[in-house]
C-alpha cells in the first residue's frame, strides 16, 4: 500500500509549537538563565501566530482540518500562552519553582489545545486533550515542596483520568455503532441509524468528559482545590486555555457528530448550564480566598458561555469564540494583579490597598468590573453579544436566567472592590514589578478598556 | 440654533476628560486637584447654557442632533440629541455639579483626587444618559454611571456606606439587566436597529409591548424608585457624602422617571395606557407611605430622603395621568425636587459638618445660633412644602390638576399627601430651628460666603419657577403635546431629527 506522505502545511503551527516545546526541553540544560527560555517560547508563539492564517486546510486523510473555527481558537490559546509567560517569569522564581521544563510544558499543554480544535477525528481529539491534560496536571504540582500544589496535582489527575476514561468510552461505543472515528463520517452514520440508546450513552459520557474539561457543574469539584493549589501563573493558565479548548471540542463534535441528537443534549446542556450558573454564582460569594473565588467565577462563566452552545447557531458558536477571546483577557487580567501582590491570595489581603496602591487598585477594579459585566468594559461586550445570539435563538427565559445570576455575581466581584476602596488597610502592601508583568497588565487592560469601547474590535 | 461646536458630545465629554487628567494630577497637590475640578464644571455648565438659550421652543423634533456610526455591523450608532423633556434635565445636571463641587471643597480631606474624578465621571455619563438617542449607547451611560456612583456611596459616605453602597449596586443591577434583556428583544423586533426614533414610529404588538413594558419598568421603577422597590433610597441617600446625596436626589432618580418618558410611553404607547392605573395607583401609594414614613425618622438625612419617595410619587403620579397637565407637572416637579431636595441636602450637609450628627434630637434653636442658615433652610423648606410663589406649589398644582383628571379618588388621595408633607417638613423645622438651644448647636459659625454662594442659585430656581414658571414650562410644550398624541393615537407619530 502506498501511503502518500501527508501535507504539512495545515499542521505547521502545531509542529512548530512541539518542536519548539521538545527544544526548550534540551536548552533548559545549556542555559542556566530560564529567562532565556521563556523568550524563546514567546518568539515560538509569536511566529505560530504569524504563520497561523496561511495554514488552512486539511491533511493526514482528513484526520486534521484547519478551518477558521480552529484558527480562532488557536489565537486564543496563543494569547493564553503568551500572557502566562509573561506573568510567569519572575513570579515562578518568587515561588521557587524555576523548573526549565516549566516552559516547555505550558507549550506542550498548548500543543495538545491546538491539536484538539483541529481534530476531526476522535482519536486526534483524545491525543490533544491528554497531551493538554498530562501537561497542565505536572504544571498544577510543580511547586514540588508545596503540599498544596501536590494535593491539586493529585486531585486534578485522578479526577481527570476518570473523565478521560469516560471520554474513551464514549467513543469506543461511537466506533462500535459507526465503524469510524471520524467526525464527520460518525454523522452521516448516525443519520442513516437513527436515535438508539447507545448513542445517547455515548454522547452523555463523552459529553461528560467534555464539560469536566470547562469545569461545568456538576463536574466542577475539582476546579476551587487545583486553582487554588497551583501556582497563580498555572490557575490563570487553566482558567483559560483549557477552557477554551473544551468549548472548541465541544462545538465541532456535538454540532456535526450529534446533529441528529441535537435536541436530546441541548436539553441536557440547558439544565447543565443553569446549575453550572448557579453553583458557581453562589459558591463563589462565600469564599474568602480570591483564588478559589476566582475559580468559582470561572465555573459561572463557563455557564453563560455554555448558552452560546445550546442556542444551536452560527451566531451563538461566534458569540462563545468572542466570549472565550475577551474572558481571557480579563481573567488573566485579574490573576496578574494577584501574582503582583507580595500577598494577594485572601481576600483580606485587598483591604485599604487604594490608598496603598492606588494603581493596582484600579486596575484590579477594571478587572472586577469586567468579569461582572459592566459598562464600558469588554465584558459587558461579551455578554451583550451572547445574550444577543441566544435571545435570537428563541432561548429569552434562559438569558432571564442568567442575568439575574451575573446580577448575583455583582456581589462577589464588588466584594474585592470594596476590599480595596471602602476598608482600612491592615498592613502596607508590597509588590513585585517587572517589566514582564506591567507589559501583560497593560496588554490585558488595554484590550478590556478598547474591546468595550470599541467593540468592532472582535464583532464582525 | 447655529452652534459653532458639538455641544452635546462636549459636555458629555469635557466631565470625563477632567476626570482622567484629575485622575493624572498628584496626590498631593489637593488645591491644584479641586481648582481643575471646579473649573472644569464650571466650564462645562457655561458651555450648556446655549442648549437654554438658542432652544427651539416651537418643535417637538430632536435639537443639537449629532449621529456618527459606532459600530455599523450591529447597527449601533453614537446619536445624540435633546428635546423639550431632556434639555432642563442636562442643565440641571451642569448646575448641581458644580455646587457639589463648591460643597465638598472642605468637606472631603481623604483621596480628594479619587472623589473629584469619580463626581465627574458621573457628571459626564449622567448628560450621556438623558441625551442618547441609540439604546444601545444609552445603556452604556445608564450602568457606567453605577461604578463611581457605587464609589462615591462607599468610600466617602458615612458610617455605614459599605452597606448601603452595595445595596444601591445591586438594586439597580438587577434592573437593569432586566431592561438589558428588553432592550436585546427590542432590537432583534426593530430589525437590527437600536435607533430610539425609529422605535418610536414603529408600532409593536400589544403583547411585546406589555413584556417590553414590564422589562423597563424593572429598570426606571428601582432608580425611580417607587414603591415596594424604593428601599435602598434610604440607605444609599443617608450615607453618601452630601455630593453624593444631592446627584442621587437631584439627577440620578430623576433617570428613571425620565425612562418612562423618553422610553416606555413613546415605545410602548399601547401597553402605558393600559398600565397608567395600576402605576398611578402606585404612585399614590408612595405619597402617603413615603409622607407617613417621614413623620416617624429621627435622621435629618433620612427624613429627606424618605420625603423623596413620596415627591417622587408625585412625578410618576403626573406621568401616568397621561395628559398635558400631569406630564408637564411632573417634569416640573423632577426639575424642582431636584433643585429643593438638593438644596436641604446641602443644608443638611453644612451643618453636619459643623456639628457631625444627623440626629433631630441633637438640634434645637438653630435659628438663634445660625439666622442666616435658618433663612435659607426655610425658603427650601417651604418650597418643598409646596407654598405658592415657591417652585413646590407650581408643580405640585400641575401634578394634582393632571391627576384629579386622570381619576377623581387619586387625586384627592395625592392631595393628602401635600398636608402630611407640610406636617413633617415644618415638624422638623420647628424640632431643628426653634424651641431651646441645644449645648451641641452653641458656638457654630454661620454659614461663610462659599456655603452662601452655593445655595444663592438655587433660590433664585425656587423664586423663578415659583413665580414665572412659563419659562421652563415653554420648554416642554410642544414635546409633551406630542408624546401624548404618540400616546393616544398610536401610529400617527414620527419625529425627525434637526441638525445642529
Amino acid at each position: 500500500m502506498n501511503i502518500p506522505f501527508p501535507d504539512l502545511r495545515p499542521v505547521t503551527p502545531e509542529i512548530i509549537m512541539t518542536l519548539s516545546a521538545t527544544a526548550l526541553l534540551i536548552l533548559e540544560l545549556i542555559f542556566k538563565n530560564k529567562g532565556v527560555l521563556a523568550f524563546i517560547g514567546i518568539l515560538a508563539a509569536a511566529a505560530v501566530m504569524y504563520i497561523m492564517p496561511a495554514s488552512m486546510g486539511e491533511t493526514f486523510g482528513g484526520m486534521f482540518i484547519s478551518d477558521s473555527y480552529s484558527i480562532f481558537f488557536k489565537f486564543i490559546f496563543i494569547i493564553n500562552l503568551i500572557l502566562t509567560i509573561l506573568i510567569s517569569l519572575r513570579y515562578i522564581q518568587r515561588q521557587k519553582a524555576e523548573y526549565g521544563e516549566y516552559y516547555s510544558l505550558l507549550l506542550f499543554a498548548t500543543a495538545g489545545m491546538m491539536l484538539m480544535a483541529s481534530a476531526k477525528d476522535l482519536i486526534i481529539l483524545y491525543l490533544g486533550l491528554e497531551l493538554m491534560a498530562l501537561s497542565t496536571y505536572i504544571l498544577a504540582g510543580i511547586k514540588r515542596h508545596d503540599v498544596k500544589s501536590n494535593e491539586a496535582a493529585i486531585k486534578y489527575f485522578l479526577l481527570g483520568g476518570f473523565s478521560s476514561a469516560l471520554l474513551l468510552y464514549g467513543i469506543s461505543l461511537l466506533y462500535g455503532m459507526t465503524t469510524t472515528t471520524d467526525i464527520y463520517k460518525i454523522a452521516e452514520h448516525l443519520k442513516a441509524t437513527g436515535v438508539t440508546t447507545t448513542l445517547l450513552l455515548s454522547m452523555i459520557l463523552i459529553a461528560v468528559a467534555f464539560l469536566f474539561k470547562i469545569a461545568a457543574a456538576p463536574f466542577h469539584m475539582w476546579a476551587p482545590d487545583v486553582y487554588e493549589g497551583a501556582p497563580t501563573s498555572i490557575t490563570a493558565f487553566m482558567s483559560v486555555g483549557p477552557k477554551a479548548a473544551g468549548f472548541a471540542v465541544i462545538g465541532r463534535v456535538f454540532y456535526t457528530a450529534f446533529q441528529n441528537i441535537q435536541t436530546d443534549w441541548t436539553t441536557i446542556l440547558i439544565g447543565i448550564a443553569i446549575l453550572t450558573m448557579a453553583v458557581g454564582n453562589i459558591l463563589a460569594i462565600v469564599q474568602t480566598n480570591i483564588k478559589r473565588m476566582l475559580a468559582y467565577s470561572s465555573i459561572a462563566h463557563a455557564g453563560y458561555i455554555l448558552l452560546g452552545i445550546i442556542a444551536g447557531t452560527t451566531e451563538g458558536l461566534n458569540a462563545m469564540m468572542t466570549y472565550l477571546f475577551i474572558y481571557a483577557f480579563m481573567n488573566i487580567g485579574a490573576f496578574a494583579i494577584v501574582i503582583i501582590l507580595d500577598r494577594g491570595e485572601e481576600l483580606s489581603d485587598y483591604e485599604g490597598l487604594a490608598k496603598n496602591r492606588p494603581l493596582v487598585a484600579a486596575l484590579m477594579l477594571v478587572f472586577m468590573f469586567s468579569l461582572t459585566g459592566i459598562p464600558p468594559t469588554a465584558g459587558f461586550i461579551a455578554k451583550f453579544n451572547l445574550f444577543t445570539a441566544v435571545i435570537k435563538a428563541g432561548y429569552t427565559w434562559l438569558v432571564i436566567i442568567a442575568v439575574m445570576f451575573s446580577a448575583i455575581s455583582a456581589y462577589y466581584y464588588l466584594r474585592v472592590v470594596m476590599n480595596m476602596y471602602m476598608k482600612e488597610m491592615k498592613q502596607e502592601a508590597a509588590i513585585h514589578l517587572s517589566p514582564s508583568l506591567s507589559l501583560a497588565i497593560l496588554i490585558t487592560v488595554l484590550m478590556v478598556l478598547i474591546i468595550g469601547i470599541m467593540p468592532s474590535m472582535v464583532i464582525g | 440654533m447655529q452652534i459653532g461646536y458639538p455641544i452635546l458630545s462636549t459636555v458629555i465629554f469635557l466631565p470625563i476628560i477632567g476626570a482622567l487628567l484629575i485622575f493624572l494630577l498628584k496626590r498631593a497637590s489637593e488645591a491644584l486637584i479641586k481648582w481643575t475640578a471646579l473649573f472644569v464644571s464650571l466650564v462645562t455648565f457655561i458651555l450648556s447654557i446655549p442648549l437654554f438659550s438658542s432652544f427651539d421652543k416651537t418643535t417637538a423634533k430632536m435639537q443639537f442632533a449629532e449621529t456618527y456610526e459606532w459600530v455599523p455591523s450591529w447597527g449601533i450608532k453614537y446619536a445624540l440629541g435633546i428635546d423639550g423633556i431632556s434639555v432642563l434635565f442636562v442643565l440641571l445636571s451642569t448646575l448641581l455639579t458644580v455646587l457639589c463641587v463648591t460643597i465638598s471643597w472642605k468637606t472631603i480631606k481623604e483621596k480628594t483626587k479619587e472623589f473629584y474624578a469619580a463626581l465627574l465621571l458621573i457628571e459626564g455619563s449622567m448628560i450621556g444618559v438623558f441625551c442618547s438617542l441609540d439604546l444601545f449607547l444609552f445603556y452604556i451611560f445608564w450602568e457606567a454611571m453605577l461604578i463611581p456612583m457605587f464609589l462615591l456611596i462607599g468610600v466617602w459616605g458615612g458610617p455605614n456606606r459599605v452597606y448601603a453602597a452595595i445595596k444601591f449596586f445591586l438594586y439597580t443591577l438587577v434592573g437593569s439587566v432586566l431592561m438589558l434583556v428588553g432592550i436585546i428583544v427590542l432590537y432583534i423586533n426593530t430589525g437590527k436597529s437600536f435607533d430610539i426614533l425609529q422605535m418610536m414610529s414603529t408600532n409593536y404588538p400589544y403583547n411585546l409591548q406589555l413584556i417590553l413594558f414590564w422589562a423597563f419598568f424593572a429598570a426606571f421603577a428601582v432608580k425611580v424608585p417607587m414603591w415596594p422597590v424604593h428601599t435602598w433610597l434610604p440607605d444609599a441617600h443617608t450615607e453618601a457624602p452630601t455630593a453624593g446625596s444631592v446627584i442621587l436626589a437631584g439627577i440620578l432618580i430623576k433617570m428613571g422617571a425620565y425612562g418612562f418618558l423618553r422610553f416606555s410611553m413613546p415605545l410602548f404607547p399601547e401597553a402605558a395606557k393600559a398600565m397608567a392605573p395600576a402605576m398611578m395607583i402606585l404612585s399614590v401609594i408612595a405619597i402617603i407611605y413615603g409622607g407617613v414614613i417621614c413623620l416617624g425618622q429621627t435622621d435629618l438625612k433620612r427624613l429627606i430622603a424618605y420625603s423623596s419617595v413620596s415627591h417622587m410619587g408625585f412625578v410618576t403620579l403626573g406621568i401616568f395621568a397621561l395628559n398635558i397637565q400631569g406630564i408637564q407637572g411632573g417634569i416640573l416637579q423632577m426639575i424642582n425636587h431636584g433643585i429643593v431636595t438638593g438644596a436641604l441636602f446641602l443644608c443638611v450637609g453644612i451643618i453636619y459638618d459643623r456639628t457631625h450628627t444627623r440626629q433631630i434630637a441633637d438640634y434645637g434653636g438653630t435659628a438663634t445660633v445660625m439666622p442666616v442658615y435658618a433663612a435659607f433652610f426655610m425658603v427650601f423648606t417651604l418650597a418643598s412644602i409646596g407654598l405658592p410663589v415657591t417652585n413646590g406649589f407650581i408643580g405640585e398644582f400641575l401634578i394634582i390638576l393632571g391627576g384629579f383628571t386622570a381619576s377623581k379618588t387619586l387625586g384627592v388621595l395625592s392631595a393628602t399627601g401635600v398636608i402630611i408633607g407640610a406636617a413633617y417638613m415644618l415638624w422638623l423645622y420647628q424640632r431643628v430651628f426653634f424651641m431651646e438651644t441645644n449645648p451641641k448647636i452653641q458656638g457654630h459659625p454661620d454659614m461663610d460666603i462659599r456655603e452662601i454662594l452655593t445655595l444663592v442659585p438655587l433660590i433664585v430656581l425656587v423664586l423663578w419657577i415659583g413665580i414665572y414658571p412659563n419659562t421652563f414650562l415653554s420648554f416642554m410644550d410642544a414635546s409633551v403635546q406630542n408624546l401624548i398624541n404618540r400616546v393616544n393615537t398610536a401610529g400617527a407619530f414620527q419625529i425627525h431629527m434637526v441638525g445642529r
